[in-house]
């Protein structure tokens, strides 16, 4: 066994450890805690799966902002938890132990079985890289190859938003999202959200900006932005916007409306849908990026925010 | 056994546990919370697949990848929809529950048996 072996057997233990513990804990909030450090362990693993673009993404992404929902919520349901709710009986767990080990028994099996060689892709990306002009090939896959999922999948974060404010009652409709948040204005909240923001505006400008030839890109610098964003509203110092302005909701679908009009240029002007004219591949994209990172960070931010629960005054 | 196979295991007791606990614990959030960690084992697979098809210069085949990417970003946003789904169930009846009967108990009329 190799020294390399024996650190990935042993990262593998800590997360499924870590996993089995989030399952088990009693307390809602220490589960949440656990998932928090079970998500920065599996940005580990990534990185050794040699996906560091997936890997700023779950960092940012599953274990931060899935994080800071859940301890959010965990916090807000605390006064339910006084009676708390009987589990299954211990033979019925027994029965889902054993029904949930098939299951993972079955999926080992494929993972043993994968066919070798492995089918890939990675030539064709290679092979078609010059075609849009960008060294990182997730993001050309992304916004070029695949670029039908990526316009959906900003669809579907604008319909989520859309579910998460319909859940408003009546009265409040058009106001401020969630509670207003207060902290001491001399406290280390308040501190840091005013040292903070100047320096992550500059990081996750930068990962958008870097993510055409390195691991980075429109997800994961939206996602610093939106942290950034929240971190400020959390603290106080600002409050989230009353989800009624005309300019939020420009905001909310500037970028899959700017990836729309690209990809029915690219009808007129290309081969088809969502084909950019090679000339202008790249600040075509480039353009396509900055509009999603500016609808990603706004839509992530108000998803954490929540619907409407204060009436505009 | 590589890299590959080690991960890809553990993906699937990810896959195992996150199962289990959306159908044992009883309280909403922590379905979405064990329902996150299932799909955590989804994504860690299909890496896996990316990483076995590491070729022409690359670490992993880009396309699952990609695709990982995406699932992340929308695993949260159905996650924010359901917190928020909780979050108002919480507000109207004063229980966090999915038990009809506790719900009905707590004087709500809009959760019809």
């Amino acid at each position: 066994m190799t020294m390399a072996m024996a650190l990935d057997s042993g990262l593998a233990v800590v997360v499924l450890a870590v996993a089995g513990w989030t399952i088990a804990a009693r307390g809602t909030f220490a589960a949440v805690v656990g998932f928090v450090s079970y998500g920065l362990l599996l940005t580990l693993v990534w990185v050794r799966l040699e996906a560091v673009d997936v890997a700023l993404t779950e960092a940012a992404i599953g274990s931060g902002l899935t994080g800071a929902l859940l301890i959010g919520a965990a916090a807000r349901l605390r006064a339910g938890e006084a009676s708390p709710v009987e589990g299954p009986g211990v033979v019925l767990r027994l029965e889902i132990a054993v029904l949930s080990a098939t299951v993972a028994v079955a999926l080992a099996i494929a993972v043993l079985l994968l066919p070798d060689p492995a089918p890939t892709l990675a030539p064709a990306a290679a092979e078609n890289a010059t075609a849009t002009g960008l060294g990182n090939p997730v993001t050309n896959v992304l916004i070029a190859f695949r670029a039908m999922d990526t316009l959906l999948e900003k669809v579907v974060l604008a319909l989520a938003l859309v579910g998460v404010w319909s859940l408003a009652p009546d009265r409040v409709w058009g106001g401020y999202p969630g509670p207003r948040h207060r902290s001491d204005p001399h406290g280390v909240l308040a501190f840091f959200a005013r040292l903070l923001p100047p320096l992550g505006i500059v990081v996750g400008i930068y990962i958008l900006w870097a993510g055409a030839d390195h691991p980075g890109g429109a997800f994961q610098g939206g996602t610093i932005l939106a942290a950034m964003w929240l971190l400020v509203m959390m603290a106080g110092l600002t409050d989230a916007p009353p989800v009624s302005r005309r300019w939020l909701r420009l905001v909310l679908i500037v970028g899959p409306v700017v990836f729309l009009v690209v990809g029915l240029g690219g009808l007129w002007l290309g081969d088809a849908f969502l084909a950019y004219p090679a000339a202008h591949a790249k600040p075509l994209i480039l353009t396509i990026e900055f509009a999603m990172t500016l609808t990603i960070a706004a839509t992530l931010g108000l998803l954490l925010a929540g619907p409407p629960e204060r009436k505009l005054s | 056994m590589g890299v590959a196979t080690v991960f890809g295991l553990c993906g699937a007791a990810a896959v195992g546990l996150g199962l289990y606990g959306v159908i044992v614990n009883p309280q909403p959030l922590r379905k979405i919370l064990a329902f996150n960690l299932l799909g955590s084992g989804v994504f860690l697979i299909f890496g896996v697949v990316a990483r076995r098809g590491a070729a022409a210069g690359f670490g992993g085949d880009p396309v699952p990848q990609a695709l990982v990417i995406t699932g992340v970003v929308v695993a949260f946003s159905a996650s924010a929809l359901a917190v928020a789904l909780l979050l108002r169930l919480f507000q109207e009846t004063g229980r966090a529950t999915l038990h009809a009967d506790a719900a009905t108990s707590a004087g709500a009329n809009e959760a019809d048996p």
